[in-house]
Order: C-alpha cells, then sequence, then structure tokens
C-alpha cells in the first residue's frame, strides 16, 4: 500500500462525507435540536428534583444543567456514530459499498477512513453545542474546550467503531430500527450521562455495575473531565479498549472469506 | 500474460451450488462475453473475481495477482460495473468520479481530467454538475461505465450493464468498450442478451454454475444460429 494513495483515499472519504452530512439538512438541524432540547425542557424539569453533590471533577455544587452537558455531548456522538451504522447499511443495500470495498486498498484502512471522516464531521456540531451551552450558564474554563478536542475524538471513534461493527451485523436497512430500541436508549439510559453513579447506586447497586461497565459512561466521563482540564485514565482506557475492540469486530464483519458479504451471498 | 484465470472455482449457497469447478482464461485485449440465463452463477463470479467474498474452493488470478492472497495489485487493474447500480444519488455526476478516483489514488486534478474525458467519449459531460438522482437509468449506466475507466483498468469486468439502456445506448456502450479492447483492454461483459454477441467475441456460456462452452462466438454457431446453439447448451432460450 502506497501511503500517498492511501492518504487520497482517506481524504476522499473524508469530502464524501461531509458532503452527504452537510447535503442532509434535516439530520444536521437533528444534530444540534436533540440535546438543546434536553438541556433546554428535561434539565429544566430535572434541575429541582434531583440534587447533585461535590463530585469531581466539579469543585463546587453545580447545576444540574452544568451536569448533562458532557452526557449531551456524549448523546450527540452516540447517535452520529449510529447514523454513521445506518449510512454503512444504506450504502450497502444501495450498492455503493461495493465501490469503497472494491478498491485497491487494505479493508481496514478503508473502514478506518469512513470511522474517522464519520467522527470529524460530528465535531464541529458538539462544539456548536457546547457554545450554546453557554446561554444555560455552563461555562467550562475556556482551555477546557481545547482539552476536550481528544477526549471528543477518542468518544466518538469508540462509538463510530460500535457502529461500525452493528452495522456488518445488522442484515437489513428494516432491522435498524430494532437497534436503536435494543442498543441506543439502554447504553443512554444506563449510563452516567444523565445521573451520577452515585445516584444510581442509591437506587439499584445492580444499575449501576452496569453503568459502570457501560463503555459510553466512560466516554461522557472522558469528556466530562477534559472539559475541566482533567485527565480521566481509567475512561480512556476502556475507551481505547472497546475502541480496538468494536473495531476488530468490523474488520472481521467485513471480511471476504468472513463476516457480513459471505453470510448475506449465502442467504 | 492472462487477464484474468480462474481455476477449479466452486462456490455453494447452503445446499444450493452456485458455481462447480469453473475454468477460464482471459487474454489480455480481448472482449469476452459471459452468457448465460438468469440465475447461471454470473453474479456470484462477478462477486468472486471483485473480492467481495472468497470462493470456497479454487483461485482467481487478475495479471498474476491472487484476489485471496494478494487482492491489491489485483484490484488496482480492475475495473467493475456491477448489476446493481452503484453510484451515490445525492451526489453529483463529478462528485462520484472525484470520490472514485480517490478512492485509487488519482491527483484531484487528474481525476478531474479524466472524468471530462471518459464522461465525453459517452456523450454526458453536459450532466457533470447534475446530481445522480436526476440522471434517467440509461445516463446513470453510462455514468458507471465512464466511472469504472477512470482509474484506466487493464481488466474490465461488466455486469448485465445494459439493463434499462435503449438500443442507442446499448450500441453506444459496446462499441465504446470494443475500441478500448482493441487499445489492449480486456473486457469481461456478462449478459444474457444473445444480440451482444459478435462472432469474433470469446464466448463463455454459463448454465447452472458450469461452463457449458469457451472460445470463439463464431465456433459454438458456424451457421450463425447462436440462438439455436445456445438452446441446445443450455435447455433454455436466453
Amino acid at each position: 500500500m502506497k501511503m500517498r494513495y492511501a492518504l487520497r483515499a482517506l481524504a476522499g472519504i473524508m469530502r464524501r462525507e461531509i458532503l452527504r452530512f452537510v447535503g442532509q439538512r434535516g439530520r444536521f438541524a437533528a444534530a444540534i435540536v436533540r440535546p438543546l432540547v434536553w438541556l433546554g425542557i428535561f434539565a429544566a424539569g430535572f434541575r429541582s428534583v434531583l440534587g447533585l453533590s461535590i463530585i469531581p471533577p466539579y469543585q463546587t455544587y453545580v447545576l444540574y444543567e452544568v451536569y448533562i452537558v458532557p452526557g449531551l455531548a456524549g448523546m450527540m456522538l452516540l447517535f452520529h456514530g449510529m447514523q454513521g451504522s445506518l449510512s454503512m447499511v444504506y450504502d450497502r443495500e444501495m450498492g455503493s459499498m461495493r465501490v469503497l470495498l472494491t478498491a485497491p486498498l487494505p479493508r481496514w484502512w478503508l473502514l478506518g477512513a469512513r470511522l474517522l471522516a464519520n467522527t470529524i464531521t460530528v465535531l464541529p456540531i458538539v462544539y456548536l453545542f457546547l457554545l450554546l451551552a453557554r446561554f444555560w450558564d455552563v461555562r467550562p474554563p475556556a482551555f477546557g474546550y481545547v482539552a476536550a478536542l481528544p477526549a471528543l475524538s477518542v468518544a466518538g471513534l469508540m462509538l463510530a467503531a460500535f457502529g461500525l461493527a452493528l452495522s456488518s451485523m445488522i442484515r437489513q436497512l428494516e432491522n435498524f430500527a430494532g437497534v436503536m430500541n435494543f442498543v441506543i436508549f439502554p447504553l443512554f439510559f444506563a449510563s452516567t450521562a444523565l445521573y451520577p453513579l452515585w445516584r444510581v447506586e442509591e437506587v439499584s447497586p445492580m444499575l449501576a455495575m452496569v453503568a459502570w461497565i457501560n463503555p459510553f459512561s466512560h466516554a461522557v466521563e472522558l469528556i466530562r473531565f477534559a472539559l475541566y482540564l482533567q485527565f480521566e485514565p481509567v475512561a480512556f482506557a476502556v475507551c481505547t479498549v472497546a475502541f480496538a475492540l468494536f473495531f476488530g469486530l468490523a474488520v472481521w464483519g467485513y471480511d471476504p472469506g468472513r463476516g457480513f458479504w459471505a453470510r448475506r451471498a449465502a442467504e | 500474460m492472462n487477464a484474468l484465470v480462474i481455476k477449479n472455482l466452486s462456490h455453494s449457497f447452503g445446499a444450493r451450488h452456485a458455481l462447480r469447478d469453473v475454468n477460464l482464461s482471459l487474454d489480455s485485449g480481448c472482449f469476452a462475453v459471459l452468457l448465460g440465463p438468469n440465475g447461471s452463477g454470473k453474479t456470484t463470479l462477478v462477486s468472486l473475481v471483485t473480492g467481495l467474498y472468497n470462493a470456497q474452493h479454487g483461485d482467481i488470478h487478475i495479471f498474476g495477482h491472487s484476489i485471496r492472497s494478494n487482492p491489491l495489485p489485483a484490484l488496482a487493474r480492475l475495473g467493475v460495473v456491477f448489476q446493481m447500480p452503484t453510484l451515490d444519488l445525492d451526489m453529483t455526476v463529478d462528485q462520484n468520479m472525484a470520490y472514485h478516483g480517490s478512492l485509487h489514488g488519482l491527483p484531484r486534478k487528474e481525476a478531474r481530467e479524466r472524468a471530462v474525458e471518459e464522461l465525453e467519449r459517452l456523450g454526458i459531460d453536459d450532466r457533470r454538475g447534475e446530481k445522480v438522482r436526476s440522471l434517467s437509468g440509461g445516463l446513470r449506466r453510462r455514468v458507471e461505465i465512464a466511472r469504472a475507466l477512470l482509474h484506466r483498468p487493464q481488466l474490465l469486468i461488466v455486469d448485465e450493464a445494459t439493463v434499462g439502456l435503449d438500443v442507442a445506448g446499448r450500441q453506444l456502450l459496446l462499441n465504446h468498450l470494443r475500441s478500448l479492447c482493441r487499445k489492449g483492454m480486456s473486457v469481461l461483459w456478462t449478459t444474457h442478451l444473445l444480440d451482444e454477441v459478435e462472432p469474433s467475441d470469446q464466448l463463455i456460456v454459463l448454465h447452472q454454475g458450469s461452463v457449458r462452452w469457451e472460445g470463439e462466438a463464431r465456433g459454438l454457431a458456424p451457421d450463425g444460429k447462436l440462438a439455436a446453439a445456445f438452446l441446445q447448451l443450455t435447455g433454455q432460450p436466453s
């Protein structure tokens, strides 16, 4: 594989993903409106019900809005990762995946490029949301926005890899609704995105354990700590290992000798 | 060197044998027609040759490179037009061409120049800025052919690409590809339509997953009655 050619392919895949994302105005709008609805309506209702103690990385009592903003940024990455998965399934159904998979480059590279493109397209929207959140008095330190970039990237890659791995298992576009119900919602609600772990523990230690092993919780915590200029090594390690695992699964799923294509052809 | 060599290729989907011990070879610069009725195994063969999935038995070499053990140089020499449309409908013709060029490592400027050239040859350069969704089925097919030629493949595989094309469009496409063969490119043209075969074409008749005939088309029907000869081989009209 010549690196020059591989980088051109990467650039081409990125351009295509950006064009598609920007072209889909509904998806673009939903990506920003969804977290704002949670922040503006859900958080406003919950702030009076849910008291928060001082937990790291916060050094004082914080408003509920402050607490859920990293979780909502994680939610944006999660939904975008799943949209990427949907887009892979759509491309497969519509045939354009064949163009990608018959390119003279290793499949892991092509899939990795798709993954990277998927993550990069969502980051500006997440930043737009973080800036709009300032209207709700969610104001992390200025340098926190910079420090959050690697955290958002790692979390985004991990969640996009999860979506990619899922797409290699979903056989038809119609099955995607099931993924929403059985994957996205449990991942989101059984996490630390909306409530801190100690709060969950009070209600159900079992659910707290599920939330603790949920990689999405670690993605959220990585973002939360980074926004307040702290590094959370456990969250980083979990996100990195989960990324490697999901990406490996996706590469296996799209391998010509195994996985999706061979299974699909056999149907 | 042979453009394509297929040795002892067999593939099954469950209990159904899609291909049984297929052997064939294509010379450089030849126009070969893979003729077979629907369900004869043509698309399975194309999927295996393009490396979408691996064959259970046998091997495929493209200009000496095995698609299983050394797929990258094999794919670099290969252009494909799949039976299923593969263009991105929400992108323009130009954007689809640029995307394909980038996947084959072409610099953007070169890809753009080649795209103009190929689209001009197929008479669709005036539609370059339009979204593929707005093009008719026939025009989309032409774009797919132009795209498959963008990286100047040495072997082009065209899987039933004339479906949806009018007579003039079919003729334009066939004439163009035959002219490229005269310049050294090899073409494997899969079809179920007998009138796309010319006497000088290399003909491979595939039926129920097996090769029933391989040789010059005029050899199968010296009297020119290809339909009758095909019927005799396969037991059904094409």
